[in-house]
């Protein structure tokens, strides 16, 4: 747990530094859903429509294009195959650094949603809808994420790889997190919606640390 | 003591080198050699578990390593290619996550240890401000700080100054003498009694070998 | 790992010994094969009597239904290969499951395609977002992505345990991914039909199918064996049972 908490710090804090790296995935949120009225049509009626879909699908998106970083630096500075020297859990710290990735773009997403829902008509009684699912569903992409991740780090063209390995994945989540945000534009209960998400993040934090340790030592090796 | 049987690398259907076998004791230090592209790099990290293209077995204390790495990896130093040095973080920070990583680089305090490899002064300058050389020397520092019994060391005094490969030489000729173990590659000549220096000359066996029989390829070693 | 295992199971980890005994089934996979695929195509089209509501038009059923159940068992046969390619570290079992993908992936386009044509008179358009066509079009998706990581690696034996690590991943996400798909579909209103419910079919109806399915396993074996054979002989150029292979036929 120790080793866990400092490499937490270790990750935030090397995202600290580099505040690119926080800032460009929000960026690309809001640039993302800037998009839509500009191509579908800024009536209200029709963002609000479709407004849950659009901004879970720019979070999917957002989370994804951060994900492609997430071990690069580590292994080509060497820091990775530093670690897995060393007589430490590679999956443990696989964990930390993906919850520190979360920390710094899912969570950071969620609390930027309200104000995209705002631009998009979303009626606010879905804010808490939206904002519950965003910060249950995305550690669970951030965790799939990762897998892919760890698969293509050693590969030179591996930025549209890990899209076409980790889409598929991402699908469940999206559908049940986009569902959460229409039934509480309803108003609708959404315990039942957030439920299903939640295990969905537990089940994965439970098994992907250990696919993401098997994939990282596959491409240290390689 | 580290024993090494059979071991045969095959990269891209070209071999390396094939029936390695040597064993190494406390107070030996082995010198690899051979040109670029021997396969010196591959050796060491296969050594170090960072390969998994070889057959053949390592045995650390007369027991598979593969059926002790936390045993084998607490005792390693490796310090390869790739400095392992984060570049948006200080010397000292650098060093004490390698410290979180590796339990036995408890040999004296970071301060100390930056004193020794003449980076006083530095400890809060992010590495990214540091040159080549002084980069290096952060690495290189983990020897002042190690207890370990084995180090396996990749190239080095690349980018190191003359004073610094002297001392860099005294320190590990100091390990040595202690009872340490050390496998390297450098083409330097080692102030030791001749009976404690191993070398291995990888072009030598290359040519010895042009083809090799892998019988049990079937099996693939990770 | 240290699990015991009859001993033919690591018989099979020799690629001669595989490939040997690959060669001696084939033929008889491949016999089956087109007996049963034959007799089932020639009943199911011709003899099978139509159905009340669709008329001829449920006749594809004889071609979608056993490829959409190649594709899923594809999959399966993947993921178990990959374990024991991973566990017993089997180099065999990695070369079948990459030999199974692409076939896999061609059953899966088969059942698409099919699924369109057979919606375009049930439903009146060529694509419906049923829930089966829907998961369907999912497993594609894992398929070619099991595909692209296996090339995308220069060291094959790398690409062999990425891929299995992947298809792991994706065999323990099918049914999220069936069962989401599934809860979506019932969200937005469902089609009034959907290929996968079976009002009791009669005799005639179902035994060709059965015969079909067991013909697509059979095919599908085949192919498989095939297609390992050739995957053994690339990556065993080297070894001397090929030399003496290709050097003593005559």
């Amino acid at each position: 747990m120790n080793f866990l908490n400092a490499a937490i710090k270790r990750e935030l804090l090397l995202a600290l530094r580099n505040r690119s790296e926080i800032i460009n995935p929000l960026a690309f949120f809001l640039l993302v859903i800037t998009l839509f009225p500009l191509a579908v049509s800024p009536e209200a009626k029709v963002l609000a429509n479709i407004a849950p879909g659009i901004i879970w699908v720019a979070a999917l998106l957002a989370t994804l294009l951060s994900m492609d970083s997430l071990f690069k630096n580590d292994y080509d500075d060497g820091s990775l195959e530093q670690i897995v020297v060393s007589p430490q859990s590679l999956a443990l710290l696989a964990l930390g650094k993906v919850i520190s990735h979360w920390l710094s773009t899912g969570f950071l997403l969620a609390l930027l949603s309200p104000v995209l829902a705002v631009m998009l008509f979303l009626p606010s009684e879905a804010m808490p809808a939206l904002v519950g699912s965003l910060l249950i569903g995305t550690p669970t992409l951030s965790l799939i994420g990762a897998i892919g991740a760890a698969l293509t780090v050693g590969l030179r063209k591996g930025g549209v790889l890990i899209s076409l390995l980790v889409l598929p994945l991402y699908i469940p989540v999206l559908i049940f997190g986009a569902a959460t945000v229409q039934a509480g534009a309803l108003n609708l209960p959404i315990s039942g919606h957030l439920a299903l998400l939640g295990a969905m993040m537990v089940f994965t934090l439970l098994l992907a640390p250990f696919a993401i340790a098997a994939a990282l030592k596959l491409s240290i090796r390689n | 003591m580290l024993t090494v049987t059979n071991l045969t690398s095959e990269r891209d259907d070209r071999i390396l080198f094939a029936n390695l076998n040597f064993s190494l004791h406390a107070g030996d230090l082995l010198q690899i050699e051979g040109q670029n592209g021997s396969g010196k790099t591959t050796l060491l990290r296969i050594l170090c578990g960072l390969s998994s293209h070889f057959s053949g077995k390592i045995y650390w204390q007369n027991q598979d390593v593969s059926q002790q790495l936390p045993n084998f990896l607490q005792a390693l130093l490796y310090v390869g290619h790739h400095a392992g040095i984060k570049a948006a973080l200080t010397a000292e920070e650098n060093l004490r996550w390698m410290q979180r990583l590796h339990p036995l680089l408890n040999r004296c305090t970071i301060t100390e240890a930056l004193n020794q490899v003449g980076l006083y002064g530095y400890e809060d300058v992010p590495c990214y401000a540091l040159s080549a050389g002084q980069q290096r020397r952060v690495s290189l520092a983990r020897l002042y700080l190690s207890s370990h019994p084995l180090w396996i060391l990749d190239e080095p005094f690349t980018a190191i100054d003359k004073k610094g490969v002297l001392e860099k030489e005294a320190l590990i000729v100091k390990h040595v003498q202690q009872g340490g173990m050390c496998i390297l590659t450098t083409h330097h000549d080692f102030d030791l009694p001749k009976q404690t220096i191993r070398r291995i000359n990888l072009d030598q066996l290359a040519h010895t070998i042009t083809s090799v029989d892998t019988t049990p390829s079937y099996l693939v070693s990770v | 790992m240290n699990i015991k295992m009859p001993k033919w199971f690591y018989q099979l980890a020799s690629p001669k010994w595989s490939y040997d005994i690959m060669g001696m089934l084939m033929p008889w996979f491949g016999l089956a094969a087109l007996l049963l695929l034959v007799t089932g195509i020639v009943w199911g089209l011709m003899f099978a009597p139509p159905d009340y509501q669709q008329g001829n038009s449920y006749r594809i059923i004889y071609i979608h239904v056993p490829s959409a159940i190649l594709a899923q068992s594809c999959f399966m046969l993947m993921a178990v290969a990959g374990i024991i390619g991973m566990v017993w570290k089997m180099k065999v079992a990695h070369i079948v499951a990459k030999s199974a993908a692409p076939i896999g992936a061609s059953m899966t386009i088969i059942a698409l395609s099919t699924g369109a044509i057979w919606g375009k008179p049930t439903w009146g358009a060529w694509w419906v977002w049923d829930a089966r066509l829907t998961s369907m079009l999912i497993l594609l998706f894992l398929y070619l992505g099991i595909i692209a990581l296996y090339s995308a690696f220069s060291n094959k034996a790398s690409g062999d345990q990425a891929a299995s690590i992947l298809t792991l991943v994706g065999v323990v996400n099918i049914p999220i991914i069936k069962y989401s798909v599934e809860w979506w579909n019932t969200l937005h209103q469902p089609a009034s039909f959907t290929l996968t419910k079976k009002p009791a079919m009669p005799p005639e109806m179902w035994v060709p199918l059965l015969i079909m399915v067991l013909g697509y396993y059979c095919f599908f074996a085949y192919v498989l064996m095939a297609r390992t054979r050739i995957e053994l002989l690339e990556r065993e150029h080297k070894s001397g049972w090929v030399t003496a292979l290709l050097t003593d036929t005559p």
